[in-house]
């Protein structure tokens, strides 16, 4: 099973990475682009072919080190 | 005193600590690799600087869960003392020893240069030596030291005089300006509810001998050493 993870700034924590892309955007004249935000996109393969255990896995894994969840969030996707 | 300086992969600024510790205060030193267990018979342990694990994941997200962290958590929770210096402290926060977490600076740009702190409390096993207020000139070295936290742990350490060093102007005068990484409240370091853990971004060993031209730090690391003596000599009586 393969996982898909994003792991994001929560809204509201100061994201100067997305600020400079979104200058640099600009500055490109694409003036369409507002709010740009930058995260980590991470995948892993899981051993595990029961869902509900790969998904408890996937959790645990973010919970505990792919994300600091004072400031940052995650999403996954497993196929 | 034997001070304890733990050693993990990507660390650099484990030999200047040594080096005050040792050469210019006269201790005994232990370099502690990251995998090892114990920390028995040391009298206090430093977390130093540098880029471990190449601060991949987020800086100080997988030190923390090098093995000499185990003892690193029990040996805060016996009262010793634990200095954690820029990835140090970055590490401690990880570990959660310390609340809240580092951002990238504001500016984005890795900055290298002296900073100016106040030292907001002087009654820290870390800052007896100094007097409240008194404004120290020491160097930065970091990207990552925009420190953050929610407002009600921040409403807490600043009620419980947690915030031990802020950045100001070389008046001791905390603005915004003053602030190189856009660090929450001007914080430069601040230590745990007890007391005895203490972290900070700037780099107290890169200025402990007057030969180098600033002996500010020195007093940082002289008051651990001061106050572990004391310590002592009031046990060997009892």
């Amino acid at each position: 099973m393969k996982a898909k993870i994003h792991v994001t700034l929560k809204p509201g924590i100061l994201d100067p990475q997305g600020k400079a892309i979104e200058h640099a955007l600009d500055s490109l004249k694409f003036k369409h682009a507002a709010n740009v935000r930058v995260g980590k996109y991470i995948e892993l393969d899981l051993q595990e072919t029961d869902a509900t255990k790969a998904e408890a896995a996937v959790k645990a894994m973010c919970e505990k080190l792919l994300a600091n969840t004072i400031i940052e969030e995650y999403r996954y996707e497993l196929g | 005193m034997n001070i304890g300086v733990v050693v993990f992969p990507g660390s650099n600024c484990d030999h200047d600590c040594r080096y005050v510790f040792r050469d210019v205060l006269g201790q005994d030193v232990t370099m502690v690799w990251h995998k090892e267990p114990s920390l028995a018979g040391l009298d206090a342990v430093i977390l130093p600087g540098g880029f471990s694990y190449g601060d991949y994941l987020r800086t100080g997200a997988i030190a923390r869960f090098s093995p000499v962290m185990q003892a690193v958590k029990q040996f805060a929770a016996e009262g010793k003392l634990v200095l954690g210096i820029c990835n140090g402290f970055q590490i401690l926060l990880e570990a959660g020893l310390l609340p809240g977490a580092m951002l990238r600076n504001k500016s984005l740009h890795f900055i290298c240069r002296e900073t100016y702190v106040k030292v907001e409390n002087a009654a820290t096993p870390f800052t007896h030596a100094c007097k409240p207020g008194q404004v120290l000139k020491i160097p930065i070295a970091h990207a990552d030291g925009n420190y953050y936290t929610d407002p009600v742990t921040l409403a807490g350490l600043q009620a419980n005089a947690q915030i031990i060093f802020r950045y100001c102007t070389v008046d001791g005068t905390v603005t915004p300006g003053a602030c190189p990484n856009g660090s929450l409240d001007n914080i430069a370091g601040l230590c745990n509810a007890e007391g005895n853990v203490l972290g900070m971004m700037p780099h107290p060993e890169r200025c402990a001998e007057a030969m180098l031209g600033n002996e500010d730090g020195r007093l940082i690391l002289a008051s651990m050493v001061e106050g572990l003596k004391k310590t002592k000599r009031a046990e060997a009586v009892i």
